[in-house]
């Protein structure tokens, strides 16, 4: 399971997403595909879908517990205790010193300029990452998958529908949609 | 001893919320605002901007920044500490069972089952912050889309796409450009 990985390259990339990622879980989860499948492959595309899912389910926030368990998958106990250090010092060191400086960074014009328009470059980031991965899913042609997917984006984006609910309800349709299968190949 | 009280608190955060970060605010309005008095509303207040306006998760931001608050670096780092253990544990013991049992017909099912969900909800979060940057929070609206931020979008997903640009550099790239633009004009 262990694959050929830098314990070192690893904090540093962790530290630079966790650095730079705006906007919550999901967006973080696209800074990893991005980097740890796209650019290192250390991971498998497959496995970012399913460790994202096994993230949500646990508790706490999204981008630690994926830290942990992306960590965990390339480099074990070790791996994941690298990873969720990375992830936690670059919030630790922001926040400690915006404290002490929260009126000059509240009002400061360029710091809020620069904060708006990064959004512009974290949405193209994940903009480009849903298209590889919305394409993947594409490809299967299982229409099923393809609607489903569709209808828990308009669930999900309109409906305001929280994500563990989604998963929750997608968990559940994938153990009706085994039993189903099984019952129809035992006949 | 305010160490082992912080420390308890963010263990409950940690182990309780459920569902990212707009989830963990109520839970800590209610645990440090109300139940303990650590911050005021004012404080909290305070808190949810900046935890929007910088990096990283809601919970973190607000564990160093209550930490901080109540008793410096080394509060900070107990919180933050705290807030991450259980799902260190929990996580861990998920991705553990994963690599056990993931080849398992039935986890293979429910688990691609999961995949097209785990997509839609990155691209409703990608859809959010998209909105967001091309409006800048400007609520309700379409219309008011801000040539700059459009213009900075097209072309970092230009890069992205046709130059394989890594996504670190995009960002930093969108706001040196993106805060250049806006002081030029």
């Amino acid at each position: 399971m262990k694959r050929k990985i830098s314990y070192f390259r690893l904090f540093l990339t962790m530290m630079q997403i966790s650095a730079f990622t705006f906007g919550g879980g999901f967006v973080i989860i696209g800074m990893m595909q991005k980097k740890f499948c796209d650019e290192l492959h250390w991971v498998k595309e497959d496995e970012v879908l399913d460790m994202t899912a096994i993230a949500q389910s646990a508790p706490g926030a999204l981008a630690v517990n994926s830290a942990i368990i992306f960590g965990y998958r390339m480099g074990g106990i070790t791996g994941a205790l690298v990873s969720t250090l990375a992830v936690i010092i670059p919030p630790i060191v922001i926040i400690s010193v915006v404290c002490q400086i929260y009126d000059v960074f509240s009002t400061n014009r360029i710091v809020q300029i620069a904060l708006q328009v990064m959004r512009a470059g974290v949405a193209a980031v994940i903009v480009d990452v849903v298209m590889d991965l919305a394409g993947k899913v594409i490809e299967t042609k299982d229409a099923i998958n393809i609607v489903l997917m569709v209808l828990a984006f308009i669930a999900s984006w309109i409906c305001g529908i929280s994500s563990i609910q989604i998963i929750l309800f997608f968990l559940m349709l994938g153990i009706v949609r085994y039993f189903l299968e099984r019952k129809k190949v035992a006949q | 001893m305010i160490f082992v009280e912080l420390f308890l608190v963010y263990l409950q955060i940690g182990a309780f919320s459920f569902g990212g970060g707009y989830a963990a605010m109520p839970l800590i309005q209610s645990l440090c605002v109300d139940g303990k008095h650590w911050l005021t509303t004012g404080e909290f207040a305070d808190l949810t901007t900046i935890a929007e306006m910088t990096p990283g998760p809601i919970a973190v931001n607000s564990a160093t920044f209550i930490g901080q608050k109540m008793a410096g670096l080394p509060g900070a780092i107990v919180c933050t500490i705290a807030c991450i253990l259980p799902s260190l544990l929990i996580v861990l013991l998920l991705a553990y069972l994963y690599g056990r049992f993931s080849e398992l017909a039935v986890v293979k099912k429910v688990l691609g089952q999961l995949r097209p969900a785990v997509v839609a909800m990155i691209a409703s979060a990608g859809m959010t912050i998209l909105i967001l940057a091309l409006t800048q929070g400007s609520t309700g609206s379409w219309i008011p889309v801000h040539p700059v931020e459009l213009i900075v979008f097209l072309l970092c997903l230009f890069l992205l796409r046709k130059k394989k640009c890594g996504p670190i550099q995009i960002i930093f790239l969108s706001a040196v450009l993106g805060t250049a633009a806006y002081l030029l004009i």
